[in-house]
């Protein structure tokens, strides 16, 4: 406990020094006049966020006949039929009976690129973000996502896995581990909590309208690349000096699922843009 | 300092505006290698065919105070004056000066806004090049809180 | 082939807001690779756009742009139902034209 508060002031510290050394000579009442400089910063961009090149993208790849099978994603059974892509994005992840498992977007895209096109979904899995298939992937999340936007969110909780993954998706929330002993909660626990100059929403309860859950896939400035939600919490897990728990595995569709359920009645702003 | 040659090639986009039946004024239009490769604002500038610098109330800069990424930063470029050539938008602090050159066109409003990418918390500023000679300058502190030229 | 852009173009009156998203890596040649060499410098030059035809834009850009551009500008005269087509052209030749209709 008190080595990750440790951390998170070293880490506090070194930002503000950080934004000193930046050539600024920002007094210290100016956190709430800077607050306010970077919600108009996020207002000037809000119009034109470049993650709509990625939903193009992705609405043309669900169109397009590929894979050995040479078959479209028009079929792809993502939670409310096949083919519906309107307001799925708001109720994953969730329990699918044909494969027996609880599956977040992604994971099941990677099912649908499978069964319906024929292409490895082994292989897609072990492909790093933002190479080859994964691309692809996270542009069709991209896509489906947008398709939700404004929707609030309502996880189904009906079937046993759905509320097993819920639990186990709170017990890793919380559990600790790794060099610096940090857990989810470590940065995502507590109120008051920023990297920088980014807020960190409390995630262990609703954060609200277009925050945490609701925010993801966003395109990220600082890197210009396109983060899935898979992406999102495999590097969280890196930041805290873990592995990957890796791309759909069950430990990241249970966090998913804890966080999406906290979620339940927030309106999805995804595709969001972030620092 | 804009050579001789330089002016030259001006004098000829120009001329070739004039002379260009109808409408397509932007048959010469040439990429400016010297005003993109210039290290200072006042090079920059100088290169797009100013003579004289000066500040002046009417040419208006859209930029936030402070970016959370300098990777990219809005900033737009706007002017109701008329005799306008070209509108420019540079960051002093980058280590080419000059982000964009717009030319100004019958068909279209002064009014232009993109994004680029800062290295550090510099003065942005906003240029309307006028017919006359002059460059007509806007400017403000953009605060950067983590520079974006990547790396 | 690049990556198409994301054009959109709004009337109000007698003039239409265009706001342009490219694909474009926009590589500064000012960055280094992990093995410490320099990245080349790989962007967009010039933007030209048309309505329905006529030349009516024409910039030019540095490096300094941002990676995935964003640009916005103002047409007048033109009215829904208007084409217009916008063009980039890179430092190494490459070149994109896509079209959208003013709504």
């Amino acid at each position: 406990m008190s080595l990750a508060k440790l951390t998170m002031q070293k880490t506090l510290s070194l930002a503000l020094t950080f934004a000193l050394c930046a050539g600024a000579a920002a007094p210290a009442l100016a956190q709430k006049t800077t607050s306010q400089g970077i919600d108009e910063y996020r207002a000037m961009l809000a119009d034109g966020n470049p993650s709509e090149l990625f939903e193009a993208k992705g609405e043309d790849l669900w169109k397009k006949a590929r894979g050995p099978k040479n078959a479209t994603l028009e079929k792809c059974d993502l939670g409310q039929g096949p083919g519906v892509v309107k307001g799925v994005f708001v109720t994953l992840p969730r329990y699918f009976a044909d494969t027996q498992r609880m599956q977040d977007l992604e994971s099941r895209l990677v099912t649908c690129m499978e069964t319906l096109q024929g292409l490895n979904g082994a292989e897609i899995a072990k492909t790093p973000f933002g190479k080859g298939e994964q691309s692809n992937v996270t542009a069709l999340a991209t896509w489906i996502a947008s398709e939700s936007k404004g929707l609030k969110f309502n996880l189904p909780q009906a079937h046993t896995q759905e509320k097993t993954f819920y639990e186990v998706g709170k017990r890793l929330f919380y559990q600790r581990g790794g060099t610096h002993d940090f857990a989810c909660a470590s940065c995502h626990g507590e109120e008051g909590k920023r990297i920088r100059l980014q807020d960190l929403p409390v995630l262990s309860q609703n954060p609200g309208d277009g925050v945490g859950f609701a925010a993801w896939p966003a395109y990220r400035v600082s890197n210009g690349q396109m983060w899935s939600m898979q992406l999102r919490l495999n590097d969280c897990y890196r930041q805290q000096r873990f592995p990957y728990p890796g791309f759909g595995s069950n430990a990241t569709i249970a966090l998913s699922t804890y966080l999406g359920v906290n979620a339940k009645g927030s309106v999805s702003v995804a595709p969001a843009l972030k620092r | 300092m804009q050579t001789r040659r330089e002016t030259l090639q001006r004098s000829v986009a120009v001329a070739g505006l004039l002379a260009a039946a109808g409408f397509p004024q932007f048959a010469q239009a040439a990429f400016n290698k010297t005003a993109f490769e210039a290290k200072s604002v006042p090079d920059a500038i100088k290169a797009t065919g100013a003579a004289t610098l000066l500040e002046s109330k009417d040419v208006i800069l859209t930029a936030p105070d402070i970016a959370e990424n300098g990777a990219v930063v809005p900033m737009g470029v706007s002017t109701a004056l008329p005799g306008v050539k070209h509108l420019l938008l540079l960051v002093e602090k980058n280590p080419l000066a000059l982000v964009a050159l717009f030319h100004s066109s019958e068909s279209l409003e002064n009014n232009f806004l993109t994004r680029a990418k800062m290295g550090q918390t510099s003065d942005v500023y906003a240029v309307a090049v006028m017919a006359d000679g002059k460059a007509l300058w806007a400017k403000k502190e953009v605060k950067v809180t983590l520079g974006g030229c990547g790396g | 082939m690049a990556d198409p852009m994301r054009i959109r173009a709004q009337a109000a009156g007698d003039k239409a807001t265009v706001r342009v998203l490219m694909s474009h890596e926009m590589e500064t040649g000012q960055r280094k690779d992990a093995a410490g060499k320099i990245v080349p410098a790989w962007h967009i030059q010039e933007v030209t756009a048309t309505l329905n035809g006529k030349p009516v834009l024409s910039a030019e850009w540095g490096p300094s742009v941002s990676k995935n551009p964003f640009l916005q500008f103002v047409v007048k005269g033109a009215k829904a139902g208007d084409k217009i087509a916008v063009t980039w052209k890179d430092n190494k030749g490459d070149s994109r034209t896509d079209e959208a209709t003013v709504a």
